[in-house]
C-alpha cells in the first residue's frame, strides 16, 4: 500500500540509496583485492622483525612477538595461557609435570603457587608484541649493503645521463629535421625495442671480453650513450607537440642548431624528460641480467639486485633475514616513487597510448 | 607510426627542388649530427652483433676453451631442431607458460583499471598509488618476499588458507606453490601481478579515451552494465590491449629472472621452469657456448618475429581503430 500512496517519493529515494550501496560495496571490494594484493608485502614487514626463535616455533603468533618471561624468585619462566573454570589466565609455568604443573600468578604474587592439574605442554604459550630491528642491522652489514648500494647509484646515474642526453638529442632529429628515409630509420627504432637482446648479445659479450671490459661496468654503461628506441620514441612524441613556431622564431634570431635544442626544446620538454629519467633509472636499478653475466666473479662491483640474489643463496633458512635484506633494497625506489609518482604515471600512459 | 609517412613523401618532393639545396643540406646535416650517437649505436650495438650472431651460430666455440673454434656449418642448427629435445621443451614451457600468465595478468589489469575508472569506487588517488606500489619494488626483492609468503610450511598463503578457511595447505601433502608443477605457473602469475602498475595505468588510459556518450546511449537502449562492457568497453580499449598483449608476449620470450632467483634455473620442479630464457642463459653464460647460445638466440629471435607477425596478423579481426572502418 506504501508503495502505491508514494511511488514518487519511492523511485527518488530508492536510486540515491542505491548509489551508496554501490559505493560501499565498490570501495570494500577494492580494498580486499588491495589487501590481498599487498600481503606478501605485510608478510615481509612481519618477518622482517622476527626473532629466529620465533620463526622456528610452529603456532608462534604472526606478528613479530617475543614468549612472555616472568621473574619469580630470581629466576625467569614463560608465561602460559592457562584455561580454569572456563577462563584463561595468563601463569607462569614454574615447576613442570607430565600430568600436573605448579603455575604463578603474575598479577598475584602473594597467592603462591598454584597446582593445575593437565599437560602443560598442551598450552599456548603467551606473546606479546616485541619487534626486533637487528635483522635489518645484520642484513645490511652481511650484505655490506653501503658497497651494493653506492654500485648501484654508480651504474643508475651513469647510465640515465647517458640515456636521457643521447635521447634526447636523437628525438630531436626525428622531431625536427627532413632527413632522406627518416620513415625508415625510425621503422628501424621502433624495430629495436621489441628486438629480444639475447640476438646481439653473444657477440657483444664475446668482443668486451676480448678487450678485458667483462668484469668491469663499461659494457652497461657505455651502450647507453647511444640511445635506446624507447627512449627516443616516447621524446620524439612530445618534441612532435611543441609548437614549431617557437624555434622559428629563433631561427630567425640567429640562433644555432644547438641553442635551439638546449633552450627552447629542453624547457619545454620537462615532463617527458623527467619521466625516460625516471624510467631509465628504475631500469637501471632493478637490472639483474646485465650485471650478472658482465659482472660474473667479481662481488667487489655488484649491485644490488645481484647482492640480493646472493643473499638468499647464502640463508636460505633465514627468512627473517632475507625479508629485511629485499625490504631494504626496496626502500630507495619506493621513496623516489612517492615523491615523483605524478611524472612517472604520465610517462607510462604517454608510450602506451600513442602506439 | 602513421606520423611518420607525411614526413617521407615530403622529403622526396623536396629531393626534387634542387634550388632549395643550401638549406637542404643544412638540414640533413644537423639532422645526422643530431641522429649520430643513434645511428653509431645502432651500427656498433645491433647491425653488427646481429649479424656476427648468426655467423657465431655456424661455429663451435666454447668461451672456456677459446682455442678450440672451428666453422662446423649447420650443425648447431641441426642439434637446435633435431637432435636436442630440451629446445623443444624449452619453448613448450615458455608456451604454456604465457597460456597461462597472459590472460591471468591481462584480466587483472583490466579490472583494476574498471575498479579505478569506477564512479562508486571512492579514494581513486589512494588506491591507485598502492596498486602501483609493488611495480617499484626491485623484481629481485620481490621474488624473495612471494617466496616466503608462499613458503609451505610458514607462508601466510598457506596458513590462511588452512587456519582461517579450514583448506589443508599447510605442509608437504598441502599446496606446496614452489614444488609443485602443476601450481608454478600460478604461483609465477601471482608475482608477476605484481608488475601490474605500468599495464593497469595505460588500460586505464584507455578507458578514460572512451566517448561517455556511448555509455550513455547505450543506457537509454537499455544495456546492462556487463552488456556495455563487452559491446562497448572491450572493442574501444582493443588498441591497448593488444599492444599489452604484443609487449606481454614478447617479454615472456625473454622470461629469466623470476624463475632464475627462485630457483638458479635449475628447472625445478620438474623442468618446468626450462623457459627459453633460461636454457640461453644456461647454454651461453653457463657452459659458455656461445656457438649453441647463439642459436637459440636466433631461435628467440625468429619465434618472437612469428609471434609479433602473427599477432598484427589477427589484430585486423579484432582490435578497433577509431577512425579507420
Amino acid at each position: 500500500m506504501a508503495a502505491m500512496t508514494a511511488p514518487n517519493n519511492r523511485s527518488r529515494l530508492a536510486p540515491k540509496t542505491r548509489d551508496r550501496l554501490n559505493v560501499i560495496f565498490m570501495t570494500s571490494l577494492t580494498t580486499i583485492i588491495l589487501f590481498i594484493f599487498l600481503l606478501p608485502l605485510g608478510y615481509g614487514i612481519m618477518t622482517s622483525l622476527k626473532t629466529d626463535t620465533q620463526i622456528s616455533t610452529a603456532g608462534s603468533p604472526w606478528y613479530p612477538a617475543s614468549p612472555i618471561l616472568f621473574e619469580y624468585e630470581g629466576r625467569e619462566y614463560e608465561v602460559y595461557d592457562v584455561p580454569v573454570d572456563g577462563n584463561t589466565f595468563q601463569w607462569a609455568l614454574v615447576n613442570k609435570g607430565r600430568e600436573a604443573s605448579e603455575f604463578i600468578d603474575p598479577q598475584n604474587v602473594g597467592a603462591g603457587l598454584i597446582p593445575w592439574e593437565g599437560r602443560w605442554r598442551t598450552l599456548d604459550q603467551a606473546w606479546e608484541f616485541d619487534p626486533v630491528w637487528s635483522n635489518f642491522v645484520e642484513a645490511w652489514n652481511t650484505i655490506n649493503f653501503p658497497r651494493l648500494l653506492g654500485n648501484t647509484v654508480f651504474y643508475a646515474v651513469l647510465s640515465t645521463i647517458g640515456a636521457v642526453s643521447s635521447a634526447a638529442l636523437v628525438a630531436y632529429g626525428f622531431a625536427r629535421y627532413d632527413i632522406p628515409g627518416k620513415g625508415t630509420l625510425f621503422l628501424i627504432v621502433m624495430a629495436t625495442i621489441i628486438l629480444p637482446p639475447m640476438v646481439t648479445l653473444i657477440p657483444t659479450y664475446a668482443f668486451f671480453n676480448q678487450i678485458g671490459w667483462v668484469g668491469t661496468w663499461w659494457p652497461l654503461i657505455i651502450p647507453q650513450f647511444f640511445a635506446n628506441g624507447y627512449n627516443i620514441f616516447l621524446l620524439r612524441q612530445f618534441f612532435l607537440g611543441i609548437p614549431r613556431a617557437l624555434d622559428e622564431a629563433a631561427t630567425i634570431d640567429g640562433a644555432s642548431h644547438f641553442r635551439i635544442f638546449w633552450s627552447i626544446i629542453l624547457p619545454q620538454a620537462r615532463p617527458a624528460l623527467l619521466a625516460v629519467t625516471l624510467f631509465h633509472f628504475f631500469f637501471a636499478w632493478n637490472d639483474f641480467f646485465g650485471p650478472l653475466i658482465y659482472l660474473a666473479g667479481n662481488p667487489d662491483l655488484y649491485p644490488i639486485t645481484v647482492g640480493l640474489n646472493g643473499f638468499k643463496g647464502l640463508y636460505e633458512g633465514q627468512d627473517n633475514l632475507i625479508q629485511a635484506a629485499s625490504l631494504t633494497s626496496a626502500i630507495i625506489p619506493l621513496i623516489v616513487f612517492f615523491f615523483a609518482q605524478r611524472a612517472f604515471i604520465q610517462g607510462v600512459v604517454i608510450t602506451g597510448v600513442d602506439k | 607510426m602513421a606520423a611518420i609517412s607525411p614526413d617521407v613523401v615530403s622529403n622526396e618532393t623536396k629531393v626534387k627542388k634542387k634550388k632549395r639545396g643550401r638549406i637542404e643540406r643544412e638540414q640533413i646535416k644537423w639532422g645526422l649530427i643530431f641522429l649520430s650517437p643513434w645511428l653509431i649505436g645502432i651500427v656498433v650495438f645491433y647491425m653488427i652483433p646481429f649479424i656476427a650472431s648468426f655467423g657465431f651460430s655456424l661455429l663451435e666455440f666454447n668461451l672456456a676453451v677459446p682455442e678450440a673454434t672451428e666453422f662446423v656449418g649447420l650443425a648447431n642448427w641441426r642439434r637446435a631442431l633435431f637432435n636436442d629435445p630440451n629446445t623443444y621443451e624449452s619453448f613448450g614451457v615458455t608456451f604454456l607458460f604465457a597460456l597461462i600468465s597472459l590472460p591471468i595478468g591481462m584480466a587483472f589489469a583490466l579490472l583494476l583499471a574498471l575498479l579505478m575508472n569506477a564512479k562508486s569506487v571512492r579514494g581513486k588517488a589512494i588506491f591507485r598509488t598502492l596498486f602501483f606500489m609493488p611495480t617499484m619494488v626491485p623484481l629481485v626483492a620481490a621474488v624473495l618476499i612471494w617466496g616466503g609468503v608462499l613458503n609451505e610450511q610458514t607462508g601466510w598463503v598457506n596458513l590462511l588458507l588452512e587456519n582461517v578457511f579450514g583448506i589443508e595447505a599447510v605442509g608437504v601433502d598441502g599446496l606446496r606453490w614452489l614444488a609443485n608443477p602443476s601450481l608454478i605457473y600460478f604461483t609465477l602469475t601471482f608475482i608477476g601481478l605484481w608488475a601490474v602498475g605500468n599495464t593497469m595505468m595505460i588500460t586505464l588510459a584507455g578507458l578514460q579515451s572512451v566517448p561517455t556518450e556511448m555509455y550513455e546511449a547505450a543506457e537509454i537502449d537499455g544495456a546492462g552494465y556487463w552488456r556495455q562492457l563487452i559491446s562497448i568497453t572491450i572493442p574501444m580499449i582493443s588498441p591497448v590491449l593488444f599492444y599489452n598483449i604484443v609487449l606481454g608476449a614478447i617479454g615472456l620470450m625473454q622470461y629469466f629472472l623470476v624463475p632464475f632467483v627462485l630457483n638458479g634455473g635449475s628447472g625445478f620442479p620438474e623442468g618446468t621452469t626450462n623457459f627459453v630464457g633460461i636454457y640461453f642463459f644456461n647454454q651461453a653464460f653457463k657452459f659458455f657456448n656461445m656457438g649453441y647460445g647463439a642459436t637459440i638466440a636466433w631461435l628467440i629471435f625468429a619465434v618472437s618475429l612469428l609471434l609479433t607477425v602473427v599477432l598484427f596478423g589477427s589484430a585486423r579481426y579484432w582490435v578497433y581503430y577509431a577512425g579507420e572502418e
